[in-house]
């Protein structure tokens, strides 16, 4: 199955994929130019869900920003919530006098929030990219797992998608009474059922073969497109923002990162689709022993002391964001789909002067003319389902 | 799976800045109003530098983090208010520093050139730019509108951006209202007066 096998007859075709097209994850559209079976070149069309986010950003105040940031990645919104609000942190600890301790028990809650919201969110992302190459149903185990998930946060803020819980000091509501035992119940049934999806369709021969070597990018392709996250650790690229730049506790936790090493065996490559999905299933493993580590590491409420340092859960910071410091801040976290990074300008008033994210499909979807150019048709697909291209991140 | 990050070559601020002063002698080390430090390069120097800044041995940045930016004209107390700032977020993946470079494109006159043959992850970044702030980045391969459609007029993050009313006959608001931040046109209602206060303070 390599395309030199085949023979170009120069003959053309355009085909458009999209905007509405259930392979594509949100309302992308791509015009597939084709010779044959081969695509020979590849336009992705973006801005049908462009909302102006970071326009927006800029007309309402600080910490109204946090439920917009929800809808810049609604398949991860935890992280997408912690990422601003981490970055807002990060600018008011520029100015000593308006520095904020966010309490311990509000910090290992996050670490719990954002790794259950990745474990969904892989899982989405590898069951969506089995669907995508024909194979239904692990699409279904994914989701029932993210459906457990789901009901954890429903329990916690009241929300299944969008959940505007994180905050700007802290997170927005203590845990529920039992929600560590729930929690570590549902690590318990997650890592058996993860040995039954690997067997389902990790190990399966015909999803191997169907993905190895299919769309590879080298380590060098990887960072000098910009990609982040597991699609740059796929390539071979050992970087994690959690480990190698971290925030809040992760320097505590240990985080190891797994790299792409062709999986695939004979024929895989370094860095192709097969890859992408098996970094993700490891990626899973991790965040459950991070999710075990923040559980062991939880300190016992403060009841009625929401800004105590260690047991409480939100520190005051109400009068910091009507007056943050002015000046500017990068701050980069590990979201699912890679590093999220928020470019801050304050100009000392209580409206942000410059809200700007930078997402890991925005450089994912850079890279698809790229990739996508020599490969087989019935690819393109597989290649838009192992990027893991959540398509609001491209247009905020 | 590896446990620790092995140690890297990573170089401070300044010496980062020194070493590209030895390509673009007119960069200069700036601050931003809470100490974050970058360099200030003239546009004119910045393919030259860029390229310098990812081939040399000890700088190698190999990643464009970010492309951004964003207008000064309503910044408080700017040395340039006139200006758009276009900024430039490098990161190394081998020695693991990072840099900002920073260029200052006239509003009026808004070009820049591209850096997208020396980071190929800022043909995106660089049409982000041009649509949302107006900057035109020369040589770009296809500089087109990526988030709004090609007839959208405008550049929406540009602080003195007007609103427009409607787009292809389609209002944006109900008769009578407007835009608070727009100019008022010809046919606006007078803005409602302000309501007079009840006399002796508190109802």
């Amino acid at each position: 199955m390599t395309v030199e096998a085949t023979t170009p007859s120069g003959e053309r075709m355009t085909l458009n994929m999209g905007p509405q097209h259930p392979a594509t994850h949100g309302v992308l559209r791509i015009v597939v130019e084709s010779d044959g079976e081969i695509v020979a070149s590849c336009t992705p069309d973006h801005g049908y869900l462009h909302r102006s986010i970071e326009k927006i950003g800029e007309c309402v105040e600080w910490p109204m920003v946090v439920p917009y940031t929800d809808r810049v990645d609604y398949v991860c919104a935890m992280n997408a919530n912690l990422a601003y609000c981490v970055a807002v942190e990060k600018l008011l600890n520029t100015d000593p006098a308006a520095a904020v301790q966010v309490p311990l028990r509000a910090e290992c809650i996050r670490v719990l929030v954002a790794e259950l919201n990745r474990i969904s969110s892989h899982m989405v992302a590898v069951g969506a990219m089995a669907m995508d190459t024909g194979a239904v149903t692990p699409f279904l185990h994914g989701i029932a797992q993210r459906e457990l998930v789901n009901d954890i946060f429903e329990k916690l803020c009241g929300q299944r998608l969008t959940y505007n819980y994180v905050t700007v000091g802290g997170v927005a509501f203590d845990l529920y009474p039992d929600a560590a035992a729930e929690i570590a119940r549902f690590l318990d049934q997650f890592e058996i059922e993860m040995r039954r999806f690997n067997k389902l369709i990790t190990a399966n021969a015909i999803f191997r073969d169907r993905c190895a070597g299919v769309a590879a990018v080298s380590a060098a392709e990887a960072i000098a497109w910009g990609l982040v996250g597991p699609n740059l650790r796929a390539s071979g690229v050992d970087y994690d923002v959690r480990r190698d730049d971290p925030y809040g506790i992760y320097e505590r936790l240990q985080v190891r990162v797994p790299v792409g090493q062709g999986f695939a065996g004979r024929r895989g490559k370094v860095g192709d689709c097969y890859d992408r999905f098996v970094v993700r299933l490891l990626e899973v493993q991790e965040s459950v022993r991070l999710c075990r580590a923040a559980l062991a590491m939880l300190p016992p409420p403060a009841d009625g002391k929401p800004a105590d340092p260690v047991g409480g859960f939100q520190a005051d910071v109400k009068k910091l964001l009507l007056r943050p410091p002015k000046g500017e801040v990068h701050c980069r976290t590990e979201s699912a789909r890679g590093e999220m990074g928020y470019y801050l300008v304050s100009d000392g008033t209580k409206v942000p002067y410059r809200v700007r994210v930078r997402t890991g499909s925005f450089s994912a979807a850079g890279i698809f003319h790229h990739v996508m150019r020599g490969i087989f048709l019935a690819d393109v697909v597989a290649v838009i389902g192992s990027f893991d291209v959540v398509v609001p991140e491209i247009d905020r | 799976m590896t446990q620790a990050a092995p140690q890297f070559a990573t170089l401070p601020f300044a010496t980062l800045a020194d070493r590209a002063r030895t390509v673009c002698a007119a960069a200069t080390s700036r601050t931003t109003d809470n100490g974050q430090p970058f360099l200030l390069v003239p546009a004119a120097d910045l393919p030259a530098l860029a390229q310098f800044l990812r081939d040399d041995a000890a700088l190698r940045f190999d990643a464009l983090m970010d492309l951004t930016g964003f207008d000064l004209l309503k910044y408080p107390k700017a040395e340039t208010p006139n200006a758009i700032a276009v900024l430039y977020l490098l990161f190394s993946y081998r020695h693991r520093h990072r840099l900002q470079l920073r260029v200052l494109a006239p509003r009026e006159l808004c070009t820049v050139p591209t850096v997208s043959a020396i980071w190929p992850a800022a043909l995106y970044f660089e049409r982000e730019v041009f649509d949302l702030l107006g900057v035109t980045f020369t040589g770009h391969p296809s500089l087109q509108r990526i988030m709004n459609p090609t007839d959208w007029e405008g550049h929406p993050l540009r602080k003195d951006y007007v609103y427009p009313d409607a787009y292809h006959g389609v209002a944006h608001l109900r008769e009578g209202q407007h835009f608070e931040t727009n100019p008022p046109r010809a046919g606006d209602p007078p803005p409602p007066a302000a309501a007079p206060k009840p006399p002796g303070g508190h109802a």
